[in-house]
């Protein structure tokens, strides 16, 4: 064997190596969130909210959500707005005939002079004989022969006066009028006769000058009134706009206290586990004692105890009105921050109790670190997944509280509206103007949704030891 | 376990002990007097019934009064139904609101456990997803759309029979109860449904079902020996807590229907400044719940044999 025998190799370049960069906590979860649809599709639908709520009522749809508008009350979205112009004076003579011959007991004709329109419709019928006047009924259904007439309208005191001009909160939808004869000492006759009416939307010259951008309007024209998108509440005000004024009061109570009692929570559950003992035996006591109080019956004393009651000024109604905030939204914070805080408290101090066991804390400890950097460094970020994950799940938790604390007429301050105000008042109305209860609960749920799914996802994301299994 | 239950008991009165002096300086903090009255009182009225209510003494001195009336039970004459005891009041009240959370419990607590095991034993398919939808619908609708909504629907009903199937408000026979109690417990039983089906997936993968399954087991022997029963204790776990839930839904319940439970009671209170009434109220409500969530934990230990008290 020589030295020729052997012969070098070659070098192989191909060291094996790794096949993905390594990834960070917060990189990897992201990664997952962004993989999840649902958590994105709440997610995108959260900030459309936010933009709604703070956006666009200064850039969109601008108007105020506290006029009101009486003559146009709980219009639901899909009203006819087309309207008749009508002159400004526009008075009618009454009809006197002849006394009418014959044995029918009720007017053989019954029928509506002109256009029957919401500012007005007008009746004229034939005379009955015997007759010493009549009276009118308004009803909402058909009567039938054993249902009521409906409303009494008025009485015409002559058998001759045949004509009756109803001018009483006429609205866009069908009517049934009748007329009823009557004798001598004021009694019904036995029978009735009945008309169909379906009164048109109409305005005057002068309404139709200020509601509408025209500015040449002649009786007789047709106008379009103003749009009201998601319709009108019961006082005439546009429900938009309410709806946008009410997400920003939901959605900043909704926020805002989570924020707050998060970071009180975090505070005090930090402290209670890092330095233990007798601390820790003190604030866990604390804690047990304000998770004990009823939650509910103690935000309702906690607002009566915060909003002062008439016209006495306190500390808290001067803060607010520096922070520039309305409707008693501070002392509902206020409550909340107060009554909230154990639950998160409690995770945080757990948490930070077990970070504290790990090896890399004992290895940073060894190697000199100061408390500052075991907290900075180890304990807060370690726990901000747990934290905001518990934070997605307060924001749809705080929310639904306001609502139905606003519900109970425990909540924000008239005329503030917050989406559960206005289903207390839409509820007053739901039969006949359902939409009045629908969009704010839409709203409620649709939140609430988002940010129930935006949490699953996170803590999917953030917690493989949390992750749920659906 | 004597041990442990006795240490319960005493935390428990020393929480109620927090409760009433935290009710009491918040009630005693808030603007406003509630023997003010649309009517003007001459002073010397007003002098009198400060002085009958105990008002006019010294804050420290009225707690320790407050406190030993109610250590003996007594929460005072409310303020403004003339004369009633606040006891009798409540002695009133509590059985309706009662009866109407146990109904609801037993509605959420079975329709969670049953509709739970469906979704999990038909996972993936129709039945599961219907059951799915439904769950995100019950946690993401507020009580008070359910409790409107379900009003509505009787009214609908009776309308179209012609008789009254069910009645539309109030309180006194079963038949009142059904609807409220269902709204009251909806929430709860979407949130059931969602825990026993989590539980009921992770028991899945089990060892012991394994275990069963290769023996040659039969599938529904194993479904109900095994994954069902293990698969429950967590639901028992936060009953707990839902009775919370479920007395605080109480309050919108009992407003939409009329029911002259608890807390329509305290709702009444507050907008009447009836403080002896809100006092004693609340008190009672957090002894309640403090009760409540012991006797929980004491059931928890008896069923699953894990569980050591100490």
């Amino acid at each position: 064997m020589t030295e020729l025998s052997f012969k070098p190799t070659t070098v192989a370049s191909d060291i094996e190596q790794t096949s993905r960069p390594s990834l960070s906590y917060w990189q990897d979860a992201f990664i997952r969130l962004v993989a999840n649809k649902r958590a994105i599709t709440s997610l995108v639908v959260i900030i459309l909210l936010i933009i709604f709520a703070f956006i666009a009522p200064h850039v969109f749809w601008t108007i105020k959500h506290d006029v009101q508008n009486l003559d146009r009350t709980s219009e639901p979205p899909w009203i006819n707005r087309k309207a008749m112009v009508l002159p400004d004076q526009d008075d009618w003579q009454d009809v006197h005939v002849a006394a009418a011959i014959g044995e029918h007991r009720a007017p053989t004709v019954l029928e509506v002079v002109g256009e029957p329109t919401t500012s007005r419709v007008r009746l004229k019928w034939e005379p009955v004989p015997n007759a010493y006047g009549y009276r009118i009924y308004r009803n909402i259904v058909e009567p039938s022969e054993d249902t009521p007439l409906g409303l009494s309208m008025g009485v015409n005191e002559a058998g001759t006066h045949v004509s009756f001009e109803d001018r009483l909160a006429i609205r866009q939808k069908p009517y049934w009028y009748s007329v009823v004869a009557l004798d001598e000492d004021g009694t019904e006759f036995e029978a009735a006769k009945t008309i169909n009416v379906r009164p048109q939307l109409a305005i005057t010259v002068s309404e139709a000058l200020t509601l509408t951008k025209a500015d040449n309007v002649q009786p007789g024209d047709t106008v379009s009134l103003f749009w009201h998108p998601l319709g009108t509440d019961y006082l005439g005000r546009d429900m938009l706009a309410r709806l946008m004024k009410g997400a920003q009061v939901s959605l900043t109570i909704g926020i805002v206290a989570p924020l707050l009692f998060m970071i009180l929570g975090i505070i005090i559950g930090s402290v209670s586990g890092y330095f233990g003992g007798m601390v820790d035996a003190g604030l866990m006591r604390f804690t047990d004692f304000v998770i004990a109080l009823p939650f509910l019956l103690f935000m309702i004393l906690f607002k009566l105890l915060f909003v002062p009651s008439g016209d006495t000024e306190n500390w808290m109604s001067n803060f607010q009105e520096w922070l520039g905030i309305e409707g008693g939204m501070l002392a509902m914070v206020v409550a909340l921050v107060l009554l909230s805080w154990p639950g998160i408290a409690r995770l945080v101090r757990g948490e930070v109790l077990k970070i504290r066991e790990q090896g890399y804390v004992e290895a940073s400890k060894l190697l000199g670190a100061p408390n500052s950097w075991l907290i900075g460094r180890h304990m807060i970020p370690n726990t901000m997944g747990v934290v905001l994950v518990s934070f997605t799940f307060a924001v749809p938790a705080t929310i639904f509280t306001e609502a139905f604390l606003s519900f109970i007429g425990m909540g924000v301050v008239p005329p503030t509206p917050s989406w559960g105000s206005m289903c207390n008042d839409g509820i007053r109305t739901m039969e006949m103007y359902p939409h009045e209860l629908l969009f704010p609960a839409l709203f409620i749920s649709i939140t609430v949704l988002a940010f129930n799914l935006l949490g699953d996802g996170l803590r999917d994301a953030l917690d493989a030891r949390m992750r749920s299994r659906e | 376990m004597t041990r442990y239950v006795l240490m319960r008991l005493i935390q428990g009165v020393i929480t109620v002990w927090f409760i009433a002096t935290a009710t009491f300086f918040v009630m005693h903090n808030i603007p406003g007097n509630p023997l003010q009255n649309e009517k003007a009182v001459s002073e010397q009225v007003q002098k009198k019934l400060e002085e009958k209510y105990g008002l006019d003494k010294n804050v420290v001195v009225q707690y320790g009064i407050y406190m030993w009336n109610m250590i003996r039970g007594d929460f005072g004459l409310s303020f403004k139904q003339e004369e009633r005891p606040v006891n009798k009041i409540i002695a009133e009240r509590f059985p309706v609101s009662a009866i109407l959370g146990v109904l609801a419990i037993v509605i959420a607590g079975m329709g969670g456990v049953l509709w739970g095991a469906l979704t999990a034993l038909y996972r993936n398919r129709w039945p599961d997803v219907v059951i799915i939808i439904l769950v995100i619908l019950g946690i993401s609708v507020p009580s008070f759309v359910f409790a409107t909504v379900g009003q509505l629907g009787i009214v609908v009903a009776n309308r179209m029979l012609g008789f009254e199937l069910l009645p539309v408000a109030g309180w006194g026979t079963i038949w009142h109860m059904l609807v409220p109690a269902l709204v009251l417990g909806l929430g709860t039983m979407a949130f059931l449904t969602r825990l026993m089906r989590t539980s009921m997936l992770e028991i899945v993968n089990a060892d012991y079902i394994r275990t069963a399954r290769s023996k040659g087991v039969p599938v529904a022997q194993i479904f109900a020996k095994h994954q069902f029963r293990n698969a429950i204790l967590p639901v028992v776990t936060v009953l707990g807590p839902s009775i919370a839930a479920i007395t605080t839904g109480g309050f919108v319940v009992e407003n939409v229907f009329a029911i002259p439970g608890l807390g329509r009671t305290f709702v009444e209170a507050v907008q009447q400044s009836d403080y002896t009434v809100i006092m004693g109220t609340t008190v009672f409500y957090g002894a309640f719940l403090v009760l409540m969530v012991i006797v929980v934990d004491l059931v928890y230990a008896l069923i699953d044999p894990r569980v050591r008290l100490q």
